[in-house]
């Protein structure tokens, strides 16, 4: 019995966190799909998740025939239509609510079927019930930014100002009213100068830190020399000085020798702050080649270079191509460098840009948002396509932030 | 079994250009960053002291045999420092010879040079040159400002020169908000990095089991980590605006709140009688969600190399999924957990971008990276941003140690 009670004040309050949740998701979806400013779900919580607990144990005592809890079972009824008076309810909430129900008691079906319902079973549950409830508030924290992101680049001023919690799509909008923020953004704003400058930063940045890399990691991963061991220790300490400790003399220097304010500064620095890791993450791969087929092609007479050049390099493209996208979204995203040392608006990369340009008070913050859609697009396209390579580069190269 | 000298040699060849363009980039800075915090730099010290040029034509109406008055401005940049050995040249135009000109200045050849021992600060003198028009003289082709006059100067540039001082230390030590700075960074750099590891871990306990649709979740769990900081930046900024933002309308339409709430400009909320610093615990949210699929990726990668007989023991000694959590998993965890606090710590550390895209180091939330920026540009003061960068370099040097000494020696599998 006090087992029971325990059991069912514990339903209790974590069904208060499952709908709460679900409420405030429900909340913003119908916010999307209904126009609607408010629905005052979680208003009514405590009755919700009160109601939850009576369905869940009615249908305990209905099954396990274990007629002590129909004390428990009365109370909560009188207590829930004390609650239900005075309260509307629209349809669509209780569409929720009911939705809710069925679905988590799908999922605890089993265990309602156990004769004893015991502590075991009932943590194996709640673990069920918190697993399912977390993957939605991930998820939720996650797409929700991206998604509001989006649905804010594609209003025009006066809906945003109106009704800021307006999260649906425009789908009635003419095309050309669709993408106007897009195409203000391209048109007034220079923002295809920015691209094709990022474009060229970009890959520059990956060509050249492949170019130095890849003989480096060899010499590293195979060769044998003095130092080697204090080269690749030091890699990762290198790797772990910050950008800002670099920036103030850089600019210093940069700006004695005359080339701060151009792209070439960033072609030169960019390449340098992604060596170590690219050196890191190819040496470890190298290491993991089978050294006899090396071996045996030095054997036959085939020189090192020749060695690297057939048969190492072509062994590890996913572990180039991971490299590459890695290299390509840190330059990609970086700010800090392009921040400082550009000033004039021409050899502006896309976050510099995004940042002096639109990033006023009194750009319309559509224009921002579809700025930044359209510097996140890549970078998540290029996700998707090599997601397999790109979390084994993350993973070997995550030391950096 | 190979000649192990051309070996070594082929890898010296192989690694000096990276091991040069690694040492002009990364530690030459380093060692540029303490030689500048010891040098009182301004902003506008970067340009050195030179002379600076101008001419000017002086007659109208020129006919052959007319006198020309060119009017030459000769002045020294520098407001505080004098310039020696200026050498200034020009080419005049060859419809004119010189009749009068200023001592030191001689013209051979259609070009005028002229030499200078010294112009004080703030030098700034005209000298007007007379020139007579030859008899071939067309006032069509004649144009004095055709051909830019050009000067060059020794002047002592402060960069280079061997003066130190250790007055940018002081400067930055004197001021309260250093220490203030120093404290917010500790702040902000652990609890982002405890933020990002807490849900790191629920993250990778989450998708540890196969099911359908991980693989999408381990896609999306991502998302954070790879957009660029400037999009999530600029995007949370939006969603927290007090008049425009979602979040603000949102709770102030369900009568959540009466007035906005100023999420990224309020230094301090009284909590339960204490200053809370609401405006960097925003910020530390922030940090959490940006870095925690970093986290997951580690964890999710270390939990799936528990061995299964392990669980499986404890099953049968009767265990709890609880028990199995805290008695298993989590000692499995802890080398890598602490591997993953100390290099989130340090990058935290030095973080500068998401906390000047977000608050721009106001309401309590300047680190010392910030200030770093602020020193350097809006200060216009090279000399104490390098200081502060000092502090921050050897701060690190010092978790760098510590990393080392805690790293497992195989941390490259």
């Amino acid at each position: 019995m006090t087992n029971n009670i325990y059991q069912f004040f514990f339903i209790y309050l974590y069904s208060i966190i499952t709908l709460f949740l679900l409420a405030v998701i429900g909340d913003f979806v119908s916010i999307s799909i209904f126009l609607s400013k408010n629905i005052f779900i979680y208003k009514n919580i405590f009755l919700y998740c009160f109601l939850y607990a009576v369905c869940f144990f009615s249908i305990r005592i209905i099954i396990t025939n274990q007629f002590s809890n129909i004390f428990i079972f009365i109370i909560s009824l009188a207590l829930s239509y004390f609650f239900l008076i005075n309260k509307e309810i629209n349809t669509y909430q209780l569409l929720i609510i009911i939705s809710v129900f069925i679905a988590f008691n799908l999922l605890l079906q089993k265990y309602f079927t156990a004769k004893n319902f015991s502590n075991f079973l009932f943590e194996v549950s709640f673990l069920k019930f918190l697993k399912t409830n977390s993957l939605i508030f991930f998820s939720f924290i996650i797409i929700f930014p991206f998604y509001l992101m989006f649905v804010s680049s594609l209003k025009s001023q006066m809906v945003l100002l109106q009704n800021p919690t307006d999260l649906s799509i425009p789908f009635f909008y003419s095309i050309s009213d669709f993408f106007s923020s897009y195409i203000a953004v391209i048109t007034q704003y220079n923002f295809l100068n920015f691209a094709l400058n990022s474009t060229i930063v970009s890959f520059v940045t990956v060509f050249v830190s492949l170019f130095f890399s890849i003989p480096g990691a060899y010499a590293v991963a195979r060769l044998r020399f003095a130092g080697r061991s204090k080269i690749s220790s030091s890699i990762l300490i290198i790797y772990m000085v910050p950008a800002i400790v670099l920036v103030i003399p850089l600019y210093v220097i940069f700006s004695q020798l005359g080339f701060r304010n151009s792209l070439l500064s960033l072609m030169i620095v960019y390449p340098a702050t992604t060596i170590p890791v690219a050196l890191y993450m190819l040496q470890g791969y190298f290491k993991g080649i089978p050294y006899e087929l090396e071996e045996s092609a030095l054997i036959d007479g085939c020189s090192r270079i020749g060695v690297i050049l057939r048969i190492t390099l072509p062994l590890s493209v996913p572990a180039i191509l991971s490299v590459s996208l890695y290299v390509f979204m840190i330059a990609w995203n970086e700010f800090l460098f392009a921040f400082m040392f550009l000033d004039n608006q021409e050899y502006f990369t896309i976050p510099r840009g995004l940042y002096t340009q639109l990033d006023d008070q009194e750009v319309p913050r559509q224009y921002l948002m579809a700025g930044s859609v359209m510097i996140t697009v890549p970078v998540l396209l290029l996700f998707f396509l090599f997601e397999r390579y790109l979390v084994g580069g993350l993973t070997a190269g995550s030391v950096k932030g | 079994m190979f000649n192990l000298n051309k070996e070594a040699k082929l890898a010296y060849t192989m690694l000096i250009p990276t091991i040069s363009i690694v040492f002009l980039i990364i530690l030459f800075p380093i060692f540029g960053n303490f030689w500048l915090s010891f040098k009182e730099v301004k902003l506008g010290d970067l340009r050195a002291p030179q002379p600076i040029i101008k001419e000017k034509l002086k007659t109208k109406d020129i006919g052959p045999g007319d006198d020309i008055l060119i009017e030459y401005r000769f002045k020294n940049s520098s407001q505080k420092k004098p310039i020696f050995n200026i050498e200034i040249t020009d080419k005049i135009s060859e419809f004119i010879s010189p009749v009068e000109i200023a001592e030191g200045c001689s013209v051979n050849n259609n070009l005028l040079s002229c030499y200078f021992e010294e112009w004080k600060p703030k030098y700034n003198e005209k000298i007007i040159f007379k020139f007579k028009a030859n008899d071939n003289f067309e006032i069509d082709n004649f144009n004095p400002k055709e051909s830019k006059p050009s000067g060059g100067a020794d002047g002592d540039n402060i960069l280079t020169n061997l003066k130190f001082s250790l007055k940018n230390f002081q400067k930055i030590l004197q001021k309260n908000e250093t220490i203030e700075n120093i404290k917010v960074t500790f702040l902000y750099s652990f609890f982002a990095t405890i933020g990002a590891l807490l849900l790191g871990i629920s993250a990778a306990l989450l998708l540890e089991k196969n099911f359908l649709g991980k693989g999408f979740f381990r896609g999306l769990f991502l998302f954070p980590f790879v957009s660029p900081v400037i999009a999530v930046a600029f995007t949370w900024v939006y969603i927290l605006d007090p008049f425009k933002g979602f979040l603000n309308n949102y709770l102030l339409n369900n009568e959540f709140i009466s007035e906005p709430i100023f999420f990224l400009g309020l230094k301090k909320v009284d909590f339960l009688g204490f200053d809370f610093p609401f405006t960097l615990f925003i910020v530390i949210l922030f940090e959490s969600w940006r870095y925690f699929p970093l986290a997951f990726l580690f964890i999710l990668a270390r939990l799936q190399a528990i061995p299964k007989d392990l669980y499986e023991a404890s099953d049968i000694d009767g265990a709890t999924r609880i028990q199995q959590f805290f008695y298993i998993t989590l000692p499995q965890l802890l080398g890598v957990i602490s591997l993953l606090f100390i290099l989130r710590f340090i990058w935290n550390f030095n973080k500068f971008e998401d906390i000047f895209l977000l608050t721009g180091g106001n309401a309590g939330t300047r680190t010392l990276t910030v200030q770093v920026y602020d020193e350097a540009f809006a200060l216009s003061n090279m000399g104490t941003a390098s200081s502060v960068a000092v502090i921050i370099f050897i701060l690190l040097a010092i978790f760098v140690f510590i990393h080392q000494k805690i790293a497992p020696k195989d941390i490259e599998e």
